[in-house]
C-alpha cells in the first residue's frame, strides 16, 4: 500500500517544489515596474505596468488597437509604429510584414512586450475607440442561419460612421477556454447611438458564431469594442454600386438607412445588388423593396442563383450575382456620373465582383470592400 | 555501492574530449545539427545546454540520493528526472527572456526543446548508473555540457567554412555533408579514448 503511495507522492512533491520556484521566479523576473508609453510624440502619455504585450497594455488603458484574433498573432491587424528600438522583428511578426513596414519599424502590438519606456505612433481615430457593455435586447432569426443581434449599449453610446464594424468579445464557453474577439459590421443607423445591430451568420465550427447562435440569450450582457474600419460612403457624386451576399447585408443596411434618414450625399444614386442561393437565404426583402419604391435614387436588385419553382412566385432576378451585375453595368445603369463599387461578403464573391467591375471599366481604386475571411 | 575512484580533473577532461556526450555517445544530435548552421546561435545554445546539464546534474544527484533511493522508487527515476529537467529549462528560459531577448529569439523553439535534448537525460542517467558522488556528478555534468558546447562550436565553424565552398556536390549540400563532417569529428574525438578512460 505504502509503495503505491510513495511513488506518486514523490513525483507530486518534486513537481510542486519546481512549480513553486518557477512561480516565485516569474514574479521576480517579470516585474518590470512602471513604464511610460508615449503615443504620437508625447500627445498622450501612459504610465503602465511593464512585462505584458503592448496590445493588452494599451487595451487596459482604454486604447483599442484593432485586432481580429484577440492577440494570438494570427491576424496581423494590430500593426503600429514603434519608434523605440525593441530589437529585431520576431519570427511571429514577419509573415505579416512587407519589407517597407520592417524598414519603418512597424510592429505587431500583440507580439512585442513593454519592457522599457516606449514611444509609439497610432492613428488618431483609435482614441475614439472604446469598450462598451451592452445588453442583448433581441436576438431574431432572419434566415435559417443568420441572426440579427440587437444590443442596447450602456453609458454614453457610440459615435460611428455607417459601414464601420465592432469587435464582439466572446467569453470562454464550453470547450473554449480563452476569450476571443470577432469583427462584425454594424447594420444599425449611426443616429441611434444607444443601440447597435449586428447580423451574424452561423459558421459551422466558428467560435463566435456558435456562441451567438447556440448560447447567447435575450437579456445577457456582452462586451463590444469599436468602432473600427474604413469601409464608408465616399463623398463624391458617383453612383454607388453595392454588392452583398448573406450577412454582408449589414454595412449596406446601415448606409442606406443613414442616407435615407438624413438625406446625406444627395447627389448619389444607389444600386444595391443582393445575392442569395434560394428564397430561404433572403431577408429584409419587403423592407428594402418598399424603400426602393418610395425613394427614387435607391434601386434594389435581389438575385437568386438557383432557379426558383414557379409556385414560389419570385419576381426578382435569377442568376449568379456576378452575371446579374454584369448585365446591369452594361446597359441598365446610367453611366454619366461614374461608378463607385462597394462590396461586402465572402472573399470569393468579392474577387469575382471586382473582376466584373474592372471588365466594365470601373477603376480599381474606386472599388471598396469588406472581406470576411 | 561506493563512488568510482576517479579524480575530478581527468573526469572533467574525459567528459569534454574522450567520452564527449555528442561525438562519442551520440546524444543530443537534433539541435546539434539544426542550430550549428549559425555560429552565434550555437554559442548561445551551447551555453544554455551547459547550464542546463550542469544544474540538472546537481539537482538530480540530490533528488536521486535523498529521495529516490531512500524511498526505493528507482522505477520512477526517469519521470522525476524529466520533470526536474523541464522545470530547470523553464526557469532558464525565463531568465534568458528577461536578460537577453535577442538570444531568446535566436534560440527560438530550441530553447524549450532542451527539455527533450537526450544529452541532458543521458548525462543524468550516466551519473546514476556510474554511481558518482556529488562533486563527480557536477563536474561530469558541466564537463559533458562543455563538451557539447565545444562540439557544436566546432561544427558551426566548419559549416560556416563549408558554406563558402562551392566544390561540394549538390546532392551532399546541407545535411548530407554535415553528417559526414560529424562522422569525421567523432573519429577524431574517439581517437583519444585510450588516453583517459572513464567508466
Amino acid at each position: 500500500m505504502s509503495q503505491i503511495l510513495t511513488g506518486p507522492l514523490a513525483v507530486a512533491g518534486v513537481s510542486t517544489i519546481l512549480a513553486l520556484v518557477i512561480a516565485i521566479l516569474d514574479k521576480f523576473l517579470n516585474n518590470y515596474g512602471d513604464m511610460e508609453v508615449s503615443i504620437n510624440s508625447g500627445k498622450k502619455k501612459l504610465t503602465v505596468k511593464g512585462g505584458s504585450p503592448l496590445l493588452g497594455t494599451l487595451a487596459a488603458e482604454g486604447i483599442f488597437v484593432p485586432s481580429a484574433c484577440g492577440g494570438r498573432g494570427s491576424c496581423g491587424a494590430c500593426k503600429c509604429k514603434v519608434l523605440t528600438d525593441v530589437g529585431p522583428h520576431l519570427p511571429t511578426e514577419l509573415p505579416y510584414m512587407i519589407p517597407k513596414e520592417i524598414e519603418q519599424n512597424i510592429r505587431l502590438a500583440c507580439q512585442i512586450k513593454v519592457r522599457q519606456n516606449l514611444e509609439i505612433e497610432l492613428p488618431e481615430e483609435l482614441f475614439s475607440i472604446k469598450k462598451f457593455k451592452a445588453k442583448v435586447e433581441s436576438l431574431k432569426d432572419l434566415t435559417y442561419d443568420i441572426k440579427e443581434l440587437y444590443l442596447a449599449l450602456e453609458d454614453q453610446g457610440i459615435e460611428f460612421q455607417a459601414g464601420q464594424y465592432l469587435q464582439l468579445v466572446v467569453p470562454p464557453y464550453g470547450d473554449i477556454t480563452e476569450s476571443t474577439q470577432r469583427a462584425y459590421s454594424m447594420s444599425s443607423r449611426p443616429s441611434d447611438k444607444k443601440h447597435v445591430e449586428l447580423l451574424i451568420r452561423l459558421v459551422p465550427g466558428g467560435i463566435a458564431t456558435t456562441w451567438v447562435h447556440k448560447h447567447l440569450k435575450q437579456g445577457d450582457t456582452v462586451e463590444v469594442v469599436g468602432p473600427f474600419g474604413e469601409f464608408q460612403i465616399h463623398d463624391t457624386p458617383a453612383t454607388m454600386i453595392c454588392v452583398a451576399g448573406g450577412s454582408g447585408m449589414a454595412p449596406f443596411k446601415s448606409m442606406l438607412h443613414h442616407m435615407h434618414e438624413t438625406g446625406a450625399f444627395p447627389e448619389k444614386e444607389i444600386w444595391y445588388f443582393f445575392g442569395a442561393r434560394t428564397q430561404k437565404d433572403i431577408f429584409y426583402l419587403d423592407e428594402l423593396s418598399k424603400l426602393s419604391s418610395t425613394w427614387p435614387r435607391f434601386h434594389f436588385v435581389p438575385a437568386l442563383s438557383e432557379q426558383p419553382t414557379p409556385e414560389e412566385g419570385w419576381q426578382g432576378e435569377v442568376g449568379l450575382i456576378t452575371d446579374v451585375l454584369d448585365r446591369y453595368l452594361q446597359g441598365k445603369i446610367d453611366k454619366s456620373k461614374g461608378f463607385e463599387g462597394y462590396l461586402c461578403g465572402s472573399p470569393g464573391m468579392i474577387n469575382a465582383c471586382i473582376n466584373v467591375m474592372k471588365k466594365n471599366a470601373m477603376a480599381e481604386d474606386k472599388i471598396y470592400f469588406d472581406k470576411f475571411a | 555501492m561506493n563512488a568510482p575512484d576517479v579524480s575530478l580533473l581527468p573526469l572533467f577532461l574525459a567528459s569534454i574530449l574522450t567520452s564527449n556526450i555528442l561525438l562519442a555517445n551520440f546524444l543530443g544530435t537534433c539541435s546539434f545539427i539544426s542550430i550549428s548552421k549559425d555560429f552565434k546561435s550555437s554559442m548561445g545554445l551551447g551555453l544554455a545546454v551547459t547550464m542546463v546539464i550542469g544544474i540538472c546534474s546537481a539537482i538530480c544527484w540530490v533528488v536521486l540520493n535523498y529521495l529516490i533511493k531512500p524511498l526505493g522508487i528507482e522505477y520512477l527515476s526517469f519521470i522525476i528526472f524529466i520533470i526536474v529537467i523541464a522545470g530547470v529549462v523553464q526557469m532558464l528560459e525565463m531568465i534568458i527572456d528577461r536578460f537577453s531577448p535577442s538570444l531568446y529569439m535566436a534560440l527560438g523553439i530550441f530553447l524549450p526543446l532542451i527539455t527533450v535534448n537526450c544529452a541532458v537525460l543521458g548525462v543524468i542517467l550516466f551519473l546514476q548508473i556510474r554511481n558518482y558522488n556529488f562533486l563527480q556528478s557536477v563536474v561530469f555534468g558541466f564537463g559533458s555540457g562543455a563538451g557539447w558546447w565545444l562540439s557544436i562550436m566546432l561544427l558551426a565553424a566548419i559549416r560556416t567554412k563549408l558554406d563558402k565552398n562551392n566544390a561540394i556536390p549538390a546532392g551532399l549540400k546541407g545535411t548530407g555533408i554535415t553528417l559526414i563532417t560529424i562522422g569525421f569529428m567523432a573519429m577524431a574525438f574517439i581517437g583519444f579514448s585510450g588516453m583517459i578512460a572513464v567508466q
